[in-house]
């Protein structure tokens, strides 16, 4: 049954019931809202996005850590729906926060934060129970930390986007399966994806001194070292490497502890590696090499204060230098996934396409 | 996918295809006025934010130059005290002393010839020991008065060219003071550059809300067909500041509000608003439909420009003195803190419709606006009694400080009878989109560092400017009237004489 709405003086406004309804909570908010409003007029709540989060109780406060992390880029409508075992009955609470210092004649933004309390058995139709707590004509990102596939598919019914991490997954292999799968209902962001940006950039603007974007047709090594957990995101660069290449057809095969093979280029083959570095703390690549049949070589790797760039010229001469970047951190990363759930990225289908069907 | 090619012939670089941040080829800034405030502020914190999110080119180099006589790390320990006393952000230690690293300082007066040489061998020093030529970008962040100069020199030292390199100078404002002012410097910059290496900069237009004034122009369906004078009444602009000069006599007097905000600032609002759609949004494009707007703007009569001075009154609730009792403002000072004027775009789609543009110090609230009134509904069905009545519509674009669009609607008074009153609906901007807009100077610098001049004043923009402004400053030569206010009001009463009958100010 509902319980009267409270007030927290410091956090804004909450609500709680035990064993209730969607329609009950999705009025609470409606009244939190109203009464916000009334004591507040400089108070105007925030409509980007709502954010659907399926998680495993017990973790639950590991997951708002990380939430909590994403700095500005936080949903508007967080609903986190904690999976418990044997439940039969929904709980639910509603906290409706304010961001930052106020000030004279500027409005404040406001956040519903909505937490469900439900069991397996909810999860095949949890998108009945989120339907009518999601802010309508808003788009809706669901994020599935740990796992629950059946929640994940149930709430593509009303989602257009999905937040994967694919070095979550237990292998590569099934990784980009699922993520393929997701991408035929929904707009993936892939935060394995995500980590790469940095280093996607900095070799497309390696290459792009016209003087050196010849060399790209002559590209013929690529190695990747990565976290060992991170293949998949090793995986993803290569496959965007060979779809922005228009790279053919190869394979890629374990061998010694790292994942070695070829593609076929226009006139040539490409030789691959993914290599795993064991001291590499952080998910995500450790180190990038691009070799090409001219005789240049770039590489890149994590340093202090940024990426490491060393470039061999044909004449074997080097040089190495700092491109400028600080580390997002993992909440960064987040952040900058729900963030990407309101852009489109037209290369992370094909880097997809391709990176999968290197391990065909 | 295949590497096509490029217009000029080179290969494209399909690599950059769903970047958010496309590469920008290796680039030395050179900043004249090293130790200026600006560079103290505005210019530092902005290349560290730049560092720090990854932007900045590949390879990058900074060269500082001031007159200050002091070492590279002096100068190195001024520029982190900038960086952690005014970034958006709080530094990365290892970002920041990376870029450090990267920073060099040259000391010297602008007119000696050796600190030229002396930054042309420390450029030469940086392609030859990275084995590539880097684009080149000086930053005129001095005083006025050396713009000329400094660019003379570089052309002088040959510094103007380099190569297949690009060389490009941007150029702080005020880019003049009146038009024949800015006609010669005109004359003198582009005697040695190219107009498309030049880069006057008007921070204004680098804020994400006044470029958000094309984007709701021509991305919305809605409102273009209504965009003319068959159905807007009347525009206004506001520029509203509820703070004094502080310690700004020495700039603030010589300028005052019209060259200050007027000349710059507000013009560009108004070619915004007022411009044709362009048929792409390249630089050039967008450039010509506004210097066409401006040249449709004729200088307003005396009777419709009103200009005034705050006295002593009330600021945020405590005692403000007026602007003559100011620190370092002279006693005999006539210089305006407020300008009100009425201006009409002549041309097809404006005539006839009064654009009316305010600015002021120790106005009663910070606000810069623009306010379109359309036209009243033709046939009012609706008298009833006990209620304000139907209002012409208002479309608000607010630049600052609740950063929006409103538009203001006739609605029904819930009750038996039929009663209508304004209502509001409104878009925020910090409501609705996750990203901090970046300071403007980041975006400014970025743009010129990859070449793209939109959001930078062109040669014939800036004349088209003064030949507005020039009259008025000629006018108010001859004629010394000066409406006072007191601080923290709405502006002078004399301001509701250029309002046509009918209509009226926004309340600030």
């Amino acid at each position: 049954m509902a319980e009267p709405a409270q007030e927290a003086p410091d956090t804004g406004a909450v609500w709680s019931a035990q064993d209730t309804t969607p329609g009950e909570i999705e009025e609470a908010l409606r009244h939190l809202l109203q009464e916000q409003h009334a004591r507040d007029g400089a108070a105007a709540p925030a409509r980007v996005l709502n954010l659907v989060v399926v998680l495993d109780r017990d973790w639950r406060g590991e997951i708002m850590n990380r939430l909590e992390q994403v700095g500005r880029y936080h949903a508007s409508r967080t609903i986190l729906c904690a999976v418990e075992p044997g439940r039969t009955t929904i709980d639910a609470s509603v906290v409706m926060t304010m961001e930052g210092d106020t000030r004279p004649g500027e409005l404040m933004l406001t956040r519903e934060r909505v937490m469900l309390t439900v069991g397996e058995k909810h999860l095949p139709r949890l998108d009945t129970i989120v339907d009518p707590v999601v802010v309508t004509d808003l788009p809706t990102v669901v994020w599935s930390p740990h796992g629950h596939a059946e929640a994940v598919d149930a709430l593509l019914q009303l989602a257009q986007v999905v937040l994967i991490d694919s070095v979550n997954e237990p292998d590569p292999e099934s990784a980009l399966r699922r993520a393929k799968e997701l991408s035929e209902g929904a707009y993936v962001v892939d935060l394995a994806w995500l980590r790469t940006t940095p280093w996607r950039e900095r070799v497309a603007a390696t290459f792009d001194p016209p003087r050196f974007r010849d060399e790209l047709l002559h590209i013929d090594s690529v190695t990747v070292r990565h976290r060992p957990q991170s293949g998949v995101a090793g995986l993803l660069f290569i496959g965007w490497l060979a779809s922005r290449l228009g790279w053919g057809s190869g394979s890629l095969l374990a061998a010694q502890g790292a994942v070695r093979g070829t593609v076929k280029a226009h006139r040539h083959d490409v030789t691959l590696a993914l290599e795993p570095m064991a001291e590499q703390e952080v998910p995500g690549l450790a180190g990038i090499e691009i070799g090409t049949s001219s005789g240049m070589s770039i590489s890149l790797d994590r340093g202090p204060g940024g990426l490491v760039a060393s470039r061999r010229d044909r004449k074997g001469r080097e040089q190495s230098w700092t491109v400028l970047g600080a580390s997002r951190g993992e909440g960064g990363i987040l952040g900058e996934g729900i963030r990407q759930a309101l852009l489109r990225d037209p290369t992370y289908r094909g880097a997809l396409d391709c990176g999968e069907a290197l391990l065909r | 996918m295949a590497v096509a090619e490029t217009d000029r012939g080179e290969q494209e670089n399909p690599l950059v295809e769903g970047l958010e941040r496309v590469p920008i080829h290796p680039t030395t800034l050179v900043i004249f006025g090293g130790t200026g405030d600006l560079a103290h502020r505005k210019l530092l914190p902005a290349i560290y934010n730049l560092a720090h999110e990854g932007a900045l080119p590949e390879r990058f180099n900074l060269i500082a130059i001031a007159r200050s006589d002091i070492p590279h790390d002096d100068y190195r320990a001024m520029a982190r005290e900038s960086i952690e006393k005014y970034s958006r952000r709080p530094p990365d230690e290892q970002v920041l002393e990376k870029l450090l690293g990267q920073v060099s300082y040259v000391p010297g007066s602008f007119d000696d010839d050796s600190v030229f040489s002396r930054v042309n061998d420390q450029l030469d020093k940086i392609d030859k020991e990275a084995g590539v030529a880097f684009n080149r970008v000086f930053y005129l962040s001095t005083a006025p008065s050396f713009f000329a100069l400094i660019v003379e020199k570089l052309g002088e030292q040959g510094l103007h060219k380099h190569g297949e390199a690009e060389v490009r100078v941007v150029i702080e404002k005020p880019f003049g003071t009146r038009l024949d002012e800015a006609q010669k410097l005109n004359r003198q910059v582009l005697s040695v550059l190219d107009e498309s290496q030049v880069y006057r900069i008007d921070h204004y237009l680098g804020k994400e809300t006044v470029q958000n004034v094309l984007a709701f122009r021509f991305a919305n369906g809605m409102f273009e067909p209504i965009w003319n004078r068959n159905f807007i009444d009347y525009v206004q602009i506001t520029a509203a500041e509820d703070i004094g000069i502080g310690r700004r006599a020495g700039y603030y007097d010589s300028a005052g509000a019209l060259r200050d905000l007027v000349q710059n600032h507000m013009l560009q609002l108004l070619s915004l608003l007022c411009m044709e759609p362009p048929v792409t949004f390249d630089a050039d494009e967008v450039r010509d439909e506004k210097v066409k707007v401006l040249h449709a703007v004729a200088p307003p009569p005396p009777d419709a420009v009103v200009r005034g001075r705050y006295t002593a009154g009330m600021a945020e609730g405590k005692e403000a003195v007026g602007y003559l009792e100011e620190e370092g403002v002279p006693e005999d000072s006539r210089t305006e803190t407020y300008v009100a004027l009425r201006l009409e775009v002549d041309n097809w789609r404006w005539a006839g419709v009064p654009i009316y543009l305010r600015t002021g110090k120790r106005l009663a609230r910070k606000v810069t606006e623009i306010a379109v009134t359309l036209k009243p509904v033709p046939h009012l069905a609706f008298q009833g009694a006990g209620s304000v009545g139907v209002q012409p519509n208002q479309v608000i674009l607010t630049v600052q400080p609740n950063e929006g669009v409103s538009i203001s609607l006739g609605a029904k008074i819930p009750g038996t009878r039929m009663r209508i009153r304004p209502v509001n609906m409104e878009f925020l901007y910090g409501t609705s989109f996750l990203s901090q807009s970046p300071e403007a100077y980041e975006r400014l610098i970025t743009d010129a560092m990859r070449g793209d001049p939109t959001l930078f004043t062109r040669n014939d923009e800036v004349e088209a400017q003064w030949r507005i402004i020039d009259p008025i400053l000629e006018n108010w030569e001859k004629d010394g009237e000066l409406a006072e206010y007191p601080a923290g009001s709405a502006g002078p009463e004399e301001a509701d004489s250029i309002i046509a009958p009918g209509q009226r100010w926004r309340a600030i």
